[in-house]
């Protein structure tokens, strides 16, 4: 077979593998979040202590060496943009999905490998253009990663190269949506049907269709706002505008709140696809830790659909403060608190599956189990933004960031490193460290709560969000010191995400060998190849014989989906 | 550097700056709004502990140890059904007896305009500027070629219904205990014209105008704050809500009046 004597590059660098790929998504979106992060170090420093010299690096940032307000909103920007499209999907979808689809559904590689490559490496230069502008004079976009004309259109130039890297980014998730439904659906071994897709399957297939269906609204909405900024149009600009006393120039005659509609079109969909893929990754390591089946599977897998469906029509509930009237915002709320039923059913179902099980508190198991009471606290106070009456104290402040922070960060962040830590066997042959570990664990999850919590707080009150210094205002100095113990916790955050880096790359070639294919005594079929699977995944075509999560009901054994009999 | 660090960590360890909580309401409608937030984190408080006392029960009660052993035989509950039916009919509560009839309220019952205040308030990078039709209750032509540094809204001076109106900056005083009709736009961004206090929130949108409305029930100094970011002054787009008596609210109209006569 050729790719035995593929030179480096080829087998390496420009892969067609789904799992040298899915690697590449990781390795890449790792890089991605940890300097997402990093940005809101310097955002943290400064809101903790307004003005004051940013240590070791601050000269090299600015005149004085303390933040300036530009700077912060281009890295508010910038934070927010490479968490979500550089960061959190290119983990959740680009590496997991990738590397994992194929495998559970007992593919040899993706339907469309080449295209797969594709996806990657558009993702690879819609990266590389979004850190380029950083080198933008006047520095990096500043007008959000929501990017609200006309601030956005009036903006400085960095604003067009992140037009553009959006459309790279864009374009790579289509591609690699299409992908992961033609794999799932076509490419399954013989045996292997819907109703015995693990539901981690379940989800990335759901996720790529929102992918697909809700993205390409944002890229013609980023096609049409490089109109404006370049080619002078107005699709987003209302006439008679007038910028710091000047009229602006621009036929006008367009409307904001068109783009906001396109965004959130996406945007909000998108939230599920940052979701979706963690709940599959914690139904996975939940079932196999548990040592039982997972309870209610057809009503998980109908949940999951449901959620997708309905994510497409609440998109409205980010607007409820744009002068919506009665009855579209009634729509909007009821659609809002229709869409909190899938997710408490989805919570309820992996609760239960812990009834009566024997829980083994692996590492991956710690953080599948933060997962839960974390997302619910996430979940639970988007009630009050998704009902008008109290989203008009809410909206637009610090509550807002707190609620979507503990739904992407200690949940859907914890459940992706529960799931690097479960699935690294079948990367690498190895294990990661187990005490690593547990301190990455542990000092994560205090710290994290320290970070994300007092959010509440300072929302409640009124704190605005996007705000380089909250002590101009009476209620902003009066949780001031809010932000002196949220930095501090990101700190520590930052400091204990140091042993799993160390971790994830040391053991790769000195962690513990494990002693056989299937070392979590897992059910689902991608512990049937050889871990590390070879090319191709496996080289006698794989038959499915049962459901994803089956335990013999004689001996309570696991009986994993590729085993043709008990024993 | 220093001392920004020592003022900051002397604050916390004085326990100076943890306010929370929702701040105070002079509104009449405020009220409504802060019982849903209150019923609301009640609920999600019992869920949230109710969900956690079973969870931290799970851990313990059956964790792996000798002798203990899954019990896999299939199951199917049915007080999670009953939990989840309570949920909707809970959320359908909320939603039909607490947000709609405060948002039909704020959103279709206007307070009539004759016994009201009506102010158009105009959001720019970054200020917050107030027109009020002055005594005649009518607002005077405006036309954005106007606009310079001495005339924010670019009034037209020579309109008859321009000549009482007064177009003040960042200062934006109502009297109490009467209905107040804000007129909102925006001449450059959006903005988020925000009254903390008084439990008020709307997107400021140029190219369009929103009417909101409100009524105070106390008086006090209080603050605009900017909820949508507007560029590099967001956070320091602070104007000044003063709530008056109708006395002192006279009395200053009447000030401002005499200073728009003398500089004629």
């Amino acid at each position: 077979m050729a790719h035995h004597e593929m030179p480096f590059w080829k087998k390496y660098i420009f892969s067609t593998d789904h799992k040298v790929i899915g690697l590449q998504y990781g390795i890449t979106a790792t890089f991605f979040l940890l300097f997402g992060f990093f940005l809101m170090i310097l955002m943290r420093w400064q809101l903790a202590y307004p003005g004051a010299e940013i240590p070791l690096i601050g000269k090299a940032l600015t005149e004085t060496g303390a933040m300036t307000p530009e700077l912060y909103n281009a890295l508010g920007a910038m934070h927010g943009t490479i968490m979500i499209f550089l960061g959190v999907v290119p983990m959740g979808v680009g590496a997991f999905g990738n590397y994992l689809v194929p495998l559970q559904v007992g593919a040899c590689d993706m339907a469309f490998p080449k295209l797969n490559m594709m996806s990657y490496w558009v993702y690879f230069v819609g990266g590389v253009i979004m850190m380029a502008s950083f080198l933008m004079p006047g520095g990096a976009a500043a007008s959000g990663w929501t990017s609200y004309p006309p601030l956005s259109v009036i903006s400085n130039n960095a604003q067009t190269v992140w037009l553009i890297s959006m459309v790279f980014l864009i374009t790579s998730s289509l591609l690699g949506s299409v992908n992961t439904i033609v794999t799932a659906i076509q490419l399954k071994a013989k045996g292997q049907n819907f109703m015995r897709w693990p539901i981690h399957v379940w989800a990335q297939v759901t996720t790529a269709f929102l992918l697909l269906l809700a993205f390409p609204p944002l890229e013609a909405a980023a096609v049409l706002q490089l109109a404006d900024r370049v080619f002078g149009s107005s699709f987003f600009l209302p006439s008679g505008l007038v910028v710091s006393g000047e009229k602006w120039a621009a036929a006008g005659g367009g409307n904001p709140l068109l783009w906001q509609h396109l965004f959130w079109f996406l945007a909000h969909p998108e939230v599920y696809v940052l979701i979706l893929p963690a709940v599959g990754v914690v139904c996975e390591i939940v079932t196999a830790n548990a040592r039982k089946p997972l309870y209610g599977y057809k009503t998980m897998v109908y949940s999951i659909l449901f959620l997708g469906f309905m994510s497409f029509i609440v998109w409205a509930h980010h607007m409820f403060m744009t002068g919506m009237g009665v009855t579209l915002s009634s729509f909007f709320q009821a659609t809002t608190m229709i869409i909190s039923i899938p997710s408490v059913i989805i919570l309820t179902t992996i609760l239960l599956t812990l009834w009566g099980a024997s829980i083994r508190f692996s590492v991956p198991m710690l953080f599948a189990t933060a997962f839960l009471p974390m997302f619910a606290i996430g979940g639970l106070t988007g009630l009050p933004l998704g009902l008008t009456a109290s989203d008009i104290h809410l909206h637009d402040t610090y509550y807002v960031i707190g609620h979507f922070h503990y739904v992407v960060a200690p949940g859907t962040l914890f459940a992706l490193m529960g799931g690097v830590y479960y699935w690294y066997p079948k990367f690498s042959g190895r294990k990661m460290n187990e005490t690593l570990g547990k301190i990455h664990f542990w000092t994560s999850f205090v710290a994290i709560n320290f970070v994300f919590m007092p959010m509440f707080f300072m929302g409640s009150k009124g704190v605005s969000r996007r705000m380089y210094d909250q002590t101009v205002y009476t209620h902003g100095a009066a949780t001031q010191s809010w932000n002196v113990v949220m930095s501090t916790a990101a700190f520590v955050l930052l400091f204990a995400q140091i042993p799993f880096i160390y971790n994830m790359f040391t053991a790769w070639k000195t962690g513990k060998k494990v002693e056989n294919d299937n070392p979590w005594d897992a059910t689902t079929l991608e512990w049937a190849a050889s871990s590390p699977p070879p090319h191709e995944n496996f080289p006698t075509p794989v038959e499915v014989y049962r459901d994803p999560y089956s335990y013999s009901p004689t001996t309570g054994k696991v009986l994993p989906q590729f085993a043709p009999q008990e024993g | 550097m220093k001392e920004k660090l020592a003022k900051a960590w002397h604050d916390v360890f004085e326990g100076v700056g943890f306010d929370y909580g929702l701040p105070i309401d002079i509104s009449t409608h405020g009220s409504a709004i802060d019982s849903l937030i209150g019923t609301l984190h009640y609920f999600m408080a019992l869920l949230f502990i109710g969900w956690g006392i079973y969870l931290v029960y799970c851990l313990i009660k059956f964790r792996e140890r000798p002798g203990h052993k899954a019990d896999i035989s299939p199951k199917n509950y049915s007080i999670p059904k009953y939990l989840e039916i309570g949920i909707v009919i809970f959320e359908a509560c909320l939603l039909v007896f607490f947000s709609y009839p405060v948002w039909a309220k704020l959103k279709t019952d206007f307070p009539d305009r004759a016994s009201s205040l009506v102010v158009r308030i105009t959001a720019e990078q970054f200020a917050w500027n107030i027109h009020y039709p002055g005594r005649d209750g009518k607002f005077g032509k405006t036309n954005i070629d106007l606009i310079d540094g001495t005339n924010p809204v670019g009034l037209d001076r020579e309109d008859p219904d321009a000549k009482d109106d007064i177009v003040s900056i960042n200062q934006f005083n109502v009297p109490v205990g009467k209905p107040v009709i804000v007129e909102l736009g925006a001449k450059d961004v959006i903005h988020g014209f925000f009254l903390p206090t008084a439990r008020v929130k709307h997107d400021a949108i140029p190219g369009m105008v929103f009417p909101l409305w409100f009524e105070t029930k106390e008086t006090g100094e209080f603050q605009i704050a900017c909820a949508q970011l507007c560029g590099v002054g967001h956070y320091r787009m602070v104007g000044y809500f003063n709530v008056k008596t109708q006395e002192e609210f006279d009395n200053w109209l009447l000030e401002e009046e005499k200073a728009l006569t003398e500089g004629e």
